[in-house]
């Protein structure tokens, strides 16, 4: 390892015998450009001013030379030069000489200054026409996967059911473990915060209206949603976002299958089917969290709590909260999916899209439940 | 790191006994093979026959089953990161794909590479990257684009670049020319060539294409049933009598590219 084990002696640059010399000696090399620049730097301010018309620099004593220490070279000879000097090397090594003409063949022009960070305006602009975009780009997705489907509808065999029942499962059989046990821990939470207000007004048997109401009608819903939109949205986003990267959704096209068809639409339906089902044990979870709580808490047993719940809460109630599920299950899978498309190719873009695709769900569901709370209460439902 | 370097000098890569296995599929039998200082050495062989796992053994991405693997003297088999640290300075690997960093312009790729082992201003490590950039033939302007704005041969040249960013005294070069047009394919055995005359670079290449070994390789090794087959001069290889060298080379590209080769000279 011959540049490595023998210590190159230091690189030297300075004035020489007479005016128009320079003396450069020691390894120009990379380890040591930073100095290597540094003492150029320090070594033109000590030049006789004006300099000569004609300058020599001497390197007879240049024991290494790689490309950095070229350029550094071929950098000084450019900056001597400026103002019609001549500037020529003594002495160089002919294979370092090759290098130096190597390097000063393929010069390259000024490096392109970074483009300047823009004004705040001009940022908020940006941003706010990114954001129109994105809803105009996320509307138009939701227009051509309604066409898709359409199709699909008028040419049953077009169905992808393998995908469909394959999507079922990882995102409906596979969280419901995760989705019982947090709705379970929510009943529990109501219930316990209930069970305080209602003791001091002795309405103890209204815990039952309590948990049933807002577990069925509100939160299973919310909270199903905003973990499958945290479990199975990210994924979509990342693998179609991967899918892209790796050009596999152009393959697809190539080959003559829409990629709507294989990747989003059975993403879509089978999350429709899925959301509605986890809402309907998210609902029967969060009621039992309630009835245990119910009963160490206010003293109202099971029997009594569930006789009490069929009359607390109507077919209705029950309704609205699974009738939000698949609007919320179209919401999500359409985001994560369409987030994945608009991955640029970058590795870091799939990270990008992959976040905005969980929190642009999350926060559509939570807007779009709130719609729905509006319109029922003009409906008095 | 000069302990074992006064047995063999001149052998930049050493491998002894060589065996690996994955799984019951045994890739290589006790192979042998040494790489000279400042020459250009080529690994032919068929699809699948363990080429690219010897490269990524050598530079200590896969680990043999058992045998010796001296790089610059120092035997590369069971290093620590940390200890492996100083030898992959001294060497660089432009990868089949490129595998430059997507989220990074390729003139940033470069002078990471450059900043991360020294203490470069990063003015001038921006410059050394601009020149490597330049070097492999890449326009000025591609230093500013994203490894997903170029084209398959420009994204090569740029990974080239990389590759050459710490002026490495050793170049692993894994399938430099697949994937390119002729002419670009052409331009890159003219600037190994360049590279090796001018840095003195030692370079290791795994390849398919015949027409670089004709006009870049000095040295070509063809391996093929888990061993070395043969290793000589392409003028030699083309003498041999082993029936699947003959059939590397005596196919019909192999014969084009020969042809191609003599009519130059």
């Amino acid at each position: 390892m011959n540049a490595s084990s023998t210590p190159s002696p230091a690189v030297d640059l300075r004035p020489g015998a007479t005016p128009r010399e320079l003396r450069c000696e020691g390894a120009w090399l990379l380890r040591s450009a930073a100095q290597t620049e540094r003492r150029i730097e320090a070594c033109l301010k000590k030049l006789p001013q004006p300099l000569e018309t004609e300058m020599l620099i001497d390197a007879h004593e240049v024991s290494a030379l790689d490309t950095s220490g070229a350029w550094l070279l071929h950098r000084l000879r450019r900056t001597l030069e400026s103002g019609n000097r001549t500037v020529t090397f003594v002495g160089l090594r002919p294979e370092f000489e090759a290098l130096l003409n190597m390097v000063a063949a393929r010069t390259v022009g000024a490096v392109s200054e970074p483009t300047a960070m823009p004004g705040l305006l001009a940022r908020l602009g940006c941003q706010a026409w990114n954001a129109l975009q994105g809803m105009f780009g996320l509307l138009s997705f939701l227009g051509v996967s309604a066409l898709a489907l359409a199709r699909s509808v008028l040419q049953p065999r077009r169905v992808r059911w393998r995908s469909i029942f394959y999507n079922l499962q990882t995102a409906g059989v596979q969280a419901l473990p995760i989705t019982g046990l947090l709705t379970f821990l929510l009943g529990i939470v109501i219930a316990y915060q209930g069970a305080e207000q209602l003791r001091r007004v002795g309405a103890n048997i209204y815990i039952a209206d309590l948990v049933g109401i807002s577990m069925l009608r509100e939160l299973a819903p919310l909270i199903t949603a905003i973990i499958v939109a945290g479990r199975s949205g990210s994924a979509y986003a990342a693998q179609i976002g991967t899918m892209k990267v790796t050009e596999e959704v152009d393959a697809l096209r190539t080959i003559g299958i829409a990629p709507l068809d294989l990747l989003v639409l059975p993403k879509v339906l089978a999350l429709v089917i899925a959301l509605p089902l986890l809402t309907v044990y998210a609902d029967i979870m969060g009621v039992l969290g309630g009835m245990v709580m119910a009963r160490t808490q206010l003293d109202v047993g099971y029997i009594t709590f569930v006789d009490r719940l069929e009359e607390a809460v109507s077919l209705t109630t029950f309704m609205i909260g699974i009738g939000k599920a698949p609007v919320f299950a179209v919401i999500i899978a359409l985001v994560g999916c369409y987030q994945g498309f608009q991955v640029d190719g970058s590795a870091e873009s799939v990270g990008r899209r992959t976040t905005t695709s969980v929190v642009q769900s999350i926060f559509l569901v939570i807007l779009v439940d709130a719609l729905f709370s509006i319109a029922f209460s003009w409906l008095k439902l | 790191m000069s302990s074992a370097a006064n047995n063999s000098a001149d052998d930049i890569i050493e491998i002894r006994n060589l065996n690996t296995r994955f799984g019951s599929a045994v890739v290589h039998r006790n192979v042998d093979l040494s790489v000279h200082r400042g020459e250009i050495f080529a690994l032919v062989g068929g699809s699948g026959c363990g080429k690219s796992t010897m490269l990524r053994e050598i530079i200590m991405l896969q680990q043999p089953v058992s045998g010796s693997i001296r790089v610059f003297g120092q035997e590369v088999i069971g290093l620590t990161d940390e200890q492996a640290l100083p030898l992959r300075r001294h060497w660089g690997m432009m990868f089949e794909r490129g595998a430059l960093f997507s989220s990074l312009t390729v003139t940033e790729n470069v002078a990471m590479v450059i900043r991360e082992h020294t203490d470069l201003g990063e003015a001038l490590a921006n410059e050394i990257a601009a020149l490597k950039i330049a070097l492999t033939g890449l326009p000025p302007d591609a230093g500013s684009k994203y490894p997903s704005e170029l084209s398959g041969g420009m994204r090569k040249r740029a990974a080239l670049a990389r590759a050459l960013a710490l002026d490495p005294e050793l170049l692993f070069l894994d399938e430099p020319t697949a994937g390119l047009d002729p002419l670009s394919a052409c331009g890159i055995d003219e600037l190994v060539r360049q590279l090796r005359d001018a840095l003195g670079l030692t370079i290791m290449m795994v390849t398919h294409d015949l027409d670089l070994l004709w006009r870049a390789a000095d040295r070509v090794a063809v391996l093929g049933e888990a061993r070395i087959l043969g290793s000589g001069t392409m003028q030699e290889l083309a003498q041999s009598e082993h029936p699947l060298i003959r059939e590397y080379f005596y196919g019909p590209r192999g014969r084009g590219a020969r042809e191609q080769a003599w009519n130059r000279k």
